[in-house]
């Protein structure tokens, strides 16, 4: 038996996200960017959210004003239209991280670690408000670990146990956010009959709560 | 005076590039180098997740789950592959990257580099720059020389945020390759008819060995 719950519609595999949750979110820019969750997301009007992911591309969630907080390594460009007007007004706070960081803070978060050490970011304002420690006769910044209470993540294939294998470039984020939530929910492009050959299989199904066909 | 084109300045880096480099070509002028790369053979890294970035793709060919960091489209090159942004970034603070081709708006004579947000601009974007600038085995510069309002980009100390202190081992520009040298920069090289005085006196902090007579 498996534990991964497959979901007719992107409506139904996000029911149950309450206002306030805190969400991480797949892709770099619109690779691997799970817009059919995120729509559904957008449909219920869910309000208060923090939304961790490289970029701050929510357009769907910033048009209601759905968002309280963006955590991000790059806030500009096309992709991430919507935002700059929310923050403008003041009804959006950014905290900014280093893209790597941000994806080790994940990684940390959901391997259950208690962060890390590294010195991306020490001498410049990047460091501002970490605490620093002397390991071997180095500093290091101190960085938390990122936990959250959804995932949302798109993938290509899956198969009923929940296996993924993402496609190309857009496994970015994805696999990384895929092992870091409690509840896991994957869009994806095709949920194969049978099953993957486990080889293949970037993020196994023991990370993966839901899935659903992306409409 | 005569000044580089796009096509020397790439050129000129591309036959500095060691060619068991793993190289991460960075958003902006640095793209000017990865025909020339590509052409060499040099693996291309970027950091959403390809190594192995092949040029951009044909009218028609485009996959928008193929793109580099800038999000441009992209390509992959025989011996490539995709991974995961943990997996990149582990790649890039291992040191395993051999050298990062950045843009820059300003680089100091310690080596000190800013490039990611103007002083005064409130809201910018770090992406991985800074990850790049501390963990890359090297850092090069690729730019003009001088900003829009005609100020020289290298200098003695930076006016804009840092993205790593004392991280930038070259500058490549169309009016010489420099290098950082602690009190001043050194000329690596002018193109033919520069003059390094004539440099200096604009505000580029070259070093008085180069001023001298050769």
């Amino acid at each position: 038996m498996s534990k991964t719950q497959i979901y007719a519609t992107s409506a139904e595999a996000v029911a149950d996200i309450p206002d306030g949750a805190t969400i991480l979110c797949g892709g770099f820019g619109g690779a691997g960017y799970p817009s059919n969750l995120i729509s559904a997301l957008a449909a219920r009007r869910v309000s208060k959210l923090t939304m961790v992911a490289n970029n701050a591309g929510h357009k769907a969630l910033f048009d209601y004003g759905g968002v309280r907080k963006v955590v991000c390594s790059y806030p500009l460009g096309p992709t991430s239209k919507g935002f700059l007007e929310v923050l403008d007004r003041g009804e959006a706070e950014l905290e900014l991280e280093p893209q790597g960081t941000l994806v080790e803070r994940i990684r940390t978060g959901g391997a259950g670690l208690g962060g890390f050490l590294t010195q991306v970011g020490m001498g410049t304002e990047l460091a501002a408000g970490k605490q620093t420690v002397g390991v071997d006769g180095q500093e290091y910044l101190i960085c938390k670990p990122i936990r959250a209470e959804f995932a949302l993540v798109k993938a290509q294939k899956a198969d009923r146990y929940g296996n993924l294998i993402y496609r190309h470039a857009a496994r970015n984020f994805n696999a990384v956010m895929a092992m870091a939530a409690p509840v896991v929910i994957v869009e994806v492009s095709e949920i194969v009959d049978g099953y993957l050959d486990p080889d293949t299989v970037h993020t196994p199904g023991a990370f993966i709560d839901r899935l659903v066909k992306a409409e | 005076m005569s000044i580089w084109s796009d096509e020397e300045i790439a050129h000129r880096i591309a036959q500095d590039v060691d060619e068991s480099w793993l190289v991460n070509v960075g958003i902006g002028m640095p793209q000017i180098a990865v025909e020339p790369l590509n052409q060499r053979g040099i693996m291309l890294h970027s950091e959403n997740g390809i190594i192995g970035l092949g040029p951009s793709p044909a009218p028609g060919r485009e996959d928008p789950e193929v793109i580099d960091a800038g999000k441009g489209f992209a390509t992959v090159v025989d011996g490539g592959s995709f991974i995961d942004s943990a997996t990149s970034f582990m790649l890039i603070r291992g040191g395993r990257l051999g050298l990062a081709l950045m843009g820059a708006y300003e680089v100091s004579v310690n080596g000190d580099l800013a490039n990611w947000r103007l002083s005064g601009r409130k809201i910018a974007g770090i992406g991985g720059a800074a990850d790049l600038a501390f963990g890359a085995a090297r850092v090069w510069i690729v730019t003009s020389l001088f900003s829009n309002d005609g100020k020289s980009k290298l200098v003695h100390s930076c006016s804009h945020p840092l993205t790593a202190p004392g991280v930038v081992k070259r500058i490549y520009t169309e009016h010489g390759i420099f290098e950082p040298a602690g009190d001043s920069f050194r000329v690596v090289s002018l193109p033919e008819g520069m003059s390094a005085e004539e440099l200096f006196e604009k505000g580029v902090p070259i070093s008085i060995e180069a001023l001298s007579p050769r």
